[in-house]
This record gives C-alpha cells, structure tokens and sequence, in this order.
C-alpha cells in the first residue's frame, strides 16, 4: 500500500472526515474503472461507486490494514455491483444499449490510443456482451487478479462455480475475438488487428 | 484423445500451461488447433491484464456527488441514531413512570391492608 494511502487510511479510521474524502480523491477513477467494467453502463457504475464509497466509510474500522487498500475497495465494488446488478435484474430486462459511452484514458496521446485501439476495443465490446455473471467473474479475476475465493465470497458463490464461470467467460471471449476458429492460428495476423 | 477433451483445461489453464497434465500436454504438442487455441487464449489473457492499466475518466462531477452522497448518507445516520436515542429515552421514561405508579400502588396498598387490619 502506498505510504500516503496507508496514512489516509489510518487518519480516516481515527475519525478524520477529510483523510476519508482524500481517500475518494485519490482512488474514485479507479472504483469507477472497476465499476463500469462489471457494470457496463456508465448510469450503473455511478450508483455503485457510490454505494461502495459509503460501505466502505462504515466498515473502515473492519478494515484490518493486511490487504492493501485498493483490494479491500474492489472487493467491496465487486460485491456492490453484484447487488446492483440482481437487483436491477429483478426490476427490468438487460438493456442491449450499443450506445456505449466515449470514454477519454488516462495518460495516453491520441496516436498511441489508435495504436493499442482494435483489440481492447474488440475485447470491452466482447465482454460488454456477456452475461453480467460471467463478465464480473473475468473481470475479477483476469483483469483484476483477485483470487478464486475472494471473488467467489463478494460474489456469493462457491469457489468451483467461480472458477466454472470464469472458464466459460474465458471460451466466450475467445469465440468472440477469435470467431473463425481453427483459421487464426497465425499470430501475425491477429497481432495486425491488435496493434 | 480428442481436442474437445482438452479445451475445457485450455480455458482453465489461460496462459500456465504448466497447470496441464502429461497427456494433455502431449496432445498439445502435437494438435495444430489446440496449439492455435493455446496461442488465443495466451493474447486474450495479455489483453485483459492490460485493461488493468487503464483508468477511464469519471464524468465530470461525480467526485463531487460522491462526497455530497456520503455527507446525506451521514446526516440521515446521525438523524437516525438521535431519533433512535430519542426513542429509547422516550421509552425509558415511560418505563420508570410506569414503575414509579406500580411502587406507589403497591405501597399504598400495604398501607390501606395495614389500617384494615389495625381497625378490624
């Protein structure tokens, strides 16, 4: 854990409202980062960062300073989300909005953007498309790299049925940015795509 | 063995293909298409580490309606613990007073009992 986050952490156990919002300064691209990914849509991802700002505030004493603070809150997110999602599930149907927001990256020059573009572009459309079960699973674990058991406790699921989602996600993905199977093995032509 | 049994433990084994066994390796070795399977999944995996590094801008203000969020939720929870205080003191005096009538009755009772009995 960064130096200065750990001293936020500690100032914001011991009660300093400021140390806690420093803390969201410093930390709320990343949730909504997070947030979006498993949500994928910009509406969703807001409410959660929230929601996982203000669990985080009031279990901050619970937060024991032997995982790194940036874990604890994907955690949180994660399972924030989840909620989020199911509940949202219950109220109306999955939206298939292609509308997908413009967003601008951090640090990257618009060359270097068209340069690292088709494939991640290729990638978030893919994972955009699968089912939030599985995408949060993916997400968690291959782009995050949360292990099996912390994904499958902020999940509520059991460790087997992660780990069964995320090989499916995983084939989806592949089938997805791969589509004709058995005709991509030549990797210079994949590479052409992706660079 | 055939492809379809290996791809399962391809999707699980990513990029460690060290995780596969002796035999499915071994068909690996050999099987064109598993090995273009291997590859995809080793440039998927690349490509979703490299989402890690990406930060997307928040809209503008959502800082801001974070903070303002967390300050409401904070006022609702210290108006819910001084109502709730309140509640509790409500009830605690509403208890006493009930004790206190249920001791003067009581006692009053033992007195009235005393005096029948000092006239009888």
């Amino acid at each position: 854990m960064p130096h200065e986050v750990a001293e936020l952490v500690a100032a914001a156990r011991d009660g300093d409202q400021s140390a806690f919002e420093e803390l969201v300064r410093a930390t709320h691209a990343d949730t909504y980062t997070l947030a979006y990914r498993l949500t994928s849509d910009e509406e969703d991802a807001r409410d959660v960062v929230q929601e996982s700002y203000l669990r985080a505030y009031r279990g901050l004493r619970s937060f024991r300073g032997d995982a790194q603070f940036s874990t604890w809150l994907y955690r949180i997110t994660a399972n924030c989300a989840s909620t989020h999602l199911a509940r949202r599930h219950r109220y109306r149907h999955e939206q298939l909005d292609h509308e997908t927001p413009v967003f601008e990256h951090a640090d990257r020059d618009p060359s270097a953007q068209a340069e690292a573009g088709a494939l991640r572009d290729r990638l978030t459309e893919a994972l955009r498309e699968l089912p939030p079960k599985l995408r949060a699973v993916v997400v968690l674990r291959d782009v995050y790299d949360l292990p099996h058991e912390a994904i499958a406790a902020e999940l509520g699921i059991s460790e087997s049925a992660a780990k069964v989602r995320l090989h499916r996600a995983r084939r989806k993905l592949r089938d997805r940015l791969f589509p004709l199977y058995g005709q991509t093995a030549q990797p210079d032509e994949v590479d052409a795509h992706a660079v | 063995m055939r492809c379809d049994d290996v791809a399962e433990t391809l999707a699980a084994a990513g990029d460690g293909l060290a995780l596969l066994d002796g035999a499915d390796r071994a068909h690996v070795g050999r099987c064109l298409r598993c090995q273009a399977e291997v590859v995809q999944y080793r440039k998927l995996l690349r490509a979703l580490r490299a989402l890690r590094t990406e930060v997307l801008d928040p809209a503008p203000g959502m800082l801001t309606d974070i903070l303002a969020y967390l300050e409401e939720a904070g006022e609702r929870h210290a108006l819910r613990s001084l109502l709730k205080g309140r509640h509790f003191a409500y009830l605690g005096g509403i208890a006493a007073a009930a004790t206190a009538g249920a001791a003067g009755a009581i006692v009053l009772a033992g007195r009235s009992r005393r005096r029948l009995r000092v006239a009888g």
